[in-house]
């Protein structure tokens, strides 16, 4: 048996909250929950579905961006770089449909990933081939990238009235009854997490942030997932990109500055550990999801915006401490 | 087809400038299980390193088959079908039992996706052919160290390779568990596979192995059917060399007892260890690694207090709980690890002699650099560490002026009790008498030295006394007249209390 089974004395009630407190996301579901009903409290308008809609919508490029981040973080490693490769790529194709206004939608999707992918391949050569740590080699491309992009822009944006309107209706056009944005998120985090947990590259993914001599020994290519991750970081940067200038109708050159910080929020909220090796899909939508119901929420709770940045980061880490407390609780039950 | 299915020809292999194995050959037949011997030291985790292509052989070659095999990955080892069990653990914590077997070879189904439910069926099998009862879904990290050994075994096993080798597989492992293991082991043999198998308990050899082959410092020694040789053949290989003059240990009289541990234990690292050091004497500490020597002298430092039993320090009893405490009541302890626990590798030499004596170089919490620096400076200077000057980084000194900078560090404390992890290890020759000299001396002076060493003959040499360890037992102790390396080795490497004096 993995788990001891619950005394008879325990009412249903509680093996109930046994059963939900064997998932590593239990945590966070019940800070969800709390959160969810002290603002519909305060507010009923909270609880409503155009709202989540809303909430859906604007937690979709994040939550791709963190899964992202977080294949990268498994591997012990970081991607500062990913807001910048989002707006340099977000300026190219803005720019490329712009001048082609009759191109394809899929089109100016497989260029945004193609380019990521180069920018990612960038990231990748600098940290296997040179030996960089990844936190100083992105750092360093999140200012490289950031540069090209008012390089290519030469400091002009580009704005909604110069983009066609299949590209704008690209991430908010409801043909299958959400938006298109949000059904990319749900199959974007459905392929990550078959890949993570399905195949070998994923799992080697894992053994490699969680002992790399380990990984050595046993014959996995450290030095190729360490690659992967980050041209697949790029590659979903590219995706992210495109969502981005069709959703908010513009490039520009500061497009998603800061973004790579709610990124790496997202993911460690999520259960995503930092020291490598720990990270599951479902948590990292857990932690994206609570970042938009916070966000969300203090606008209609009329928090002042003075406020709101400062109570956005004690709520996060009010979330991190109570998981990180209920998953101490039940482990230790666990073992006993 | 050819007689022998893994061939070295004069293998040598040098880390930095060191050789650690010089033109070492070794044979392996199909169908048999050989033992690779030899001190700590020798050479042998490296061969074994340089067959899976962890380490390339800087000369020599490896025959595979006959056919001459370079592994630049052990990648590419397994695809040759060698697997390894090496001797520091290489689990992934996070990782769960099953998979830990299965990593980098999981079952696929026929679209390439992984078959968690085989693979869950297949680890189960695998660990009821062992004797082994894990919870598969268990992450690594939660398993005991024998639990752990259990698991690489597994994974070893899993790979059904043509050629096994096992670095130490039973050292953490219960009599059952060892008996289970060698039942498995002479099944595979049978089935034809071949087997490298390295262990200090000598009795395993005997009962298990068919052929022998004997290295020493790097080099070998020779290679024998078991059959042909006796424990005492085997110990005398290892041996092999006669004991110089090289140690200057002057003769002290032992003045008071200044340190004596009763029955001190901590659990699942030392038993029961009870013994006395006096003022001016140096007590040896030997027995294998892993025999639980650190242990004890992190015990009684207070970095891992022990959990029974009591220390007295000049004759008052005390409980060790802080290095904190250790260095107040007159410790010093000198870690086996230089890079990792006694040095700060990007810090100077000042910064780092001072470091256990800040607070007494400090005035109001502010630093007094002129006190701080004449203090680093004269301790340099006794300790004779060549550097360009006192601020030059700890890392780029050599290794034996590492090991005299922390020397140095402790001096500075000026302890009553200083205990030395392995004082020696890694360092040149010359250095290494100048440690010894600077041991005799420290002696001579009335401090009391407590120094662990693998090494027999500065054991043998530095000592006015001399404890042995064996899995966590004290199972020797001797005066310097009587000890001898065979007497020794005896004791390090079998269970049973030998000899003389209390």
């Amino acid at each position: 048996m993995t788990v001891a089974n619950p005394p008879a004395t325990r009412s249903a009630f509680k093996s109930l909250l046994w059963s939900l407190a064997r998932f590593r996301e239990a945590g966070l579901i019940v800070f969800i929950l709390i959160l969810v009903a002290l603002v519909t409290l305060r507010n009923p308008a909270f609880l409503t579905a155009d709202n989540f809609q809303d909430i859906l919508l604007n937690i979709s490029i994040l939550v791709i961006a963190a899964l992202a981040q977080t294949m990268v973080i498994i591997t012990h490693g970081i991607d500062l770089s990913i807001s910048s490769m989002i707006g340099l790529v977000a300026m190219m194709v803005a720019f490329v449909v712009k001048q082609n206004p009759e191109m394809s939608v899929v089109l100016a999707v497989l260029l945004g990933l193609a380019l990521g992918a180069v920018l990612g391949s960038f990231n990748a050569m600098i940290i296997t081939f040179g030996r960089v740590p990844p936190i100083i080699a992105t750092l360093g491309t999140l200012s490289i990238y950031r540069g090209l992009v008012f390089y290519y822009s030469q400091g002009t944006w580009i704005n909604s009235f110069e983009l066609p309107e299949a590209f704008k209706s690209l991430s908010k056009g409801t043909p299958l009854g959400l938006p298109n944005m949000v059904i990319v998120a749900i199959v974007v985090a459905i392929i990550v997490h078959y890949f993570l947990n399905y195949t070998r590259t994923g799992r080697e993914i894992y053994a490699v942030g969680s002992n790399p001599d380990a990984a050595q020994f046993v014959g996995i290519r450290k030095d190729r997932i360490i690659f992967l991750v980050y041209v697949l970081s790029g590659v979903l940067a590219g995706l992210a990109a495109v969502l981005w200038a069709s959703r908010f109708e513009s490039a520009q050159t500061n497009t998603a500055i800061g973004f790579e910080l709610q990124t790496v929020a997202a993911s460690v909220v999520g259960g995503v550990s930092i020291s490598g090796g720990v990270g599951t899909v479902p948590g990292v939508l857990l932690g994206a999801l609570l970042l938009g119901i916070i966000q969300n929420a203090l606008t209609i709770v009329r928090i002042s915006p003075f406020w709101q940045l400062a109570a956005q980061g004690l709520l996060i880490l009010i979330a991190v401490v109570t998981d990180r407390w209920i998953l101490n609780r039940t482990e230790r039950a666990r073992n006993r | 087809m050819n007689e022998y299915i893994l061939e070295l020809k004069d293998i040598s292999k040098r880390f930095s400038g060191v050789e650690v194995l010089h033109q070492v050959p070794f044979t392996l037949k199909r169908g048999e299980v050989h033992a690779l011997l030899g001190e700590n030291g020798a050479g042998k985790s490296t061969l074994v390193k340089v067959v899976t292509g962890v380490h390339q052989a800087d000369e020599g070659e490896i025959l595979l088959d006959g056919v001459p095999t370079i592994f630049n990955d052990t990648h590419e080892s397994r695809q040759a079908g060698i697997a390894a069990i090496y001797q520091e653990l290489s689990l992934f914590p996070d990782l769960d039992v099953a998979e830990n077997i299965f990593v980098g070879r999981q079952p696929t189904t026929a679209a390439g996706r992984i078959d968690w439910r085989k693979l869950y069926a297949q680890a189960e099998e695998l660990l009821t052919s062992l004797g082994v009862h894990l919870e598969l879904k268990h992450k690594a990290r939660s398993l005991s160290i024998a639990q752990q050994q259990m698991v690489e075994i597994a994974r070893a096993f899993s790979i059904n390779a043509r050629i096994l080798i096992m670095d130490e597989p039973t050292s953490s492992l219960t009599l059952n568990e060892v008996d289970d293991l060698f039942r498995i082991v002479r099944r595979l043999r049978d089935e034809g596979a071949a087997i490298i198998f390295i262990s200090h308990r000598l009795e395993e050899l005997f009962e298990l192995a068919d052929r022998v082959t004997v290295l020493r410092d790097g080099a070998f020694v020779d290679t024998r059917e078991l059959k042909d040789v006796t424990r005492d053949d085997l110990i005398r290989m290892m041996v092999g060399r006669t004991i110089t003059n090289l140690f200057p240990k002057q003769d002290v009289k032992a003045g008071n007892v200044v340190l004596k541990v009763d029955h001190l234990t901590r659990e699942g690292a030392f038993q029961d260890m009870s013994f006395e050091l006096r003022e001016g004497e140096i007590l040896g500490m030997a027995g294998l690694v892993g025999a639980g020597r650190t242990n004890v002298a992190r015990a009684l430092f207070g970095v891992e207090p022990a959990t029974s039993g009591t220390i007295h320090l000049q004759g008052k009893e005390v409980r060790m709980t802080s290095p904190q405490q250790a260095i107040a009541l007159g410790l010093a302890y000198v870690p086996e690890d230089r890079q990792l626990h006694g040095l700060i590798p990007p810090m100077n030499i000042t910064a780092n002699i001072s470091l256990p004596m800040l607070p007494k170089y400090a005035r109001r919490g502010w630093l007094r650099d002129q006190v701080e620096r004449s203090a680093a400076f004269s301790a340099a200077v006794q300790m004779e560490v060549r550097a360009n000057n006192i601020w030059q980084k700890a890392r780029e000194l050599s290794g034996g002026n590492q090991q005299k900078v922390v020397l140095a560090k402790w001096l500075s404390t000026k302890p009553v009790i200083l205990i030395l992890d392995e004082p020696t290890r890694g360092i040149d020759v010359g250095t290494k008498a100048a440690v010894h000299a600077l041991m005799s001396k420290l002696a001579s002076e009335g401090m009391a030295i407590l120094m662990i060493s693998s090494e027999l003959p500065e054991v043998l040499g530095m000592s006015d006394r001399i404890i042995v360890m064996h899995e966590g037992h004290l199972t020797g102790h001797f005066f310097r007249e009587e000890a001898t390396q065979e007497k020794i080795i005896s004791a390090a490497t079998q269970a049973v209390a030998v000899g003389g004096a209390q």
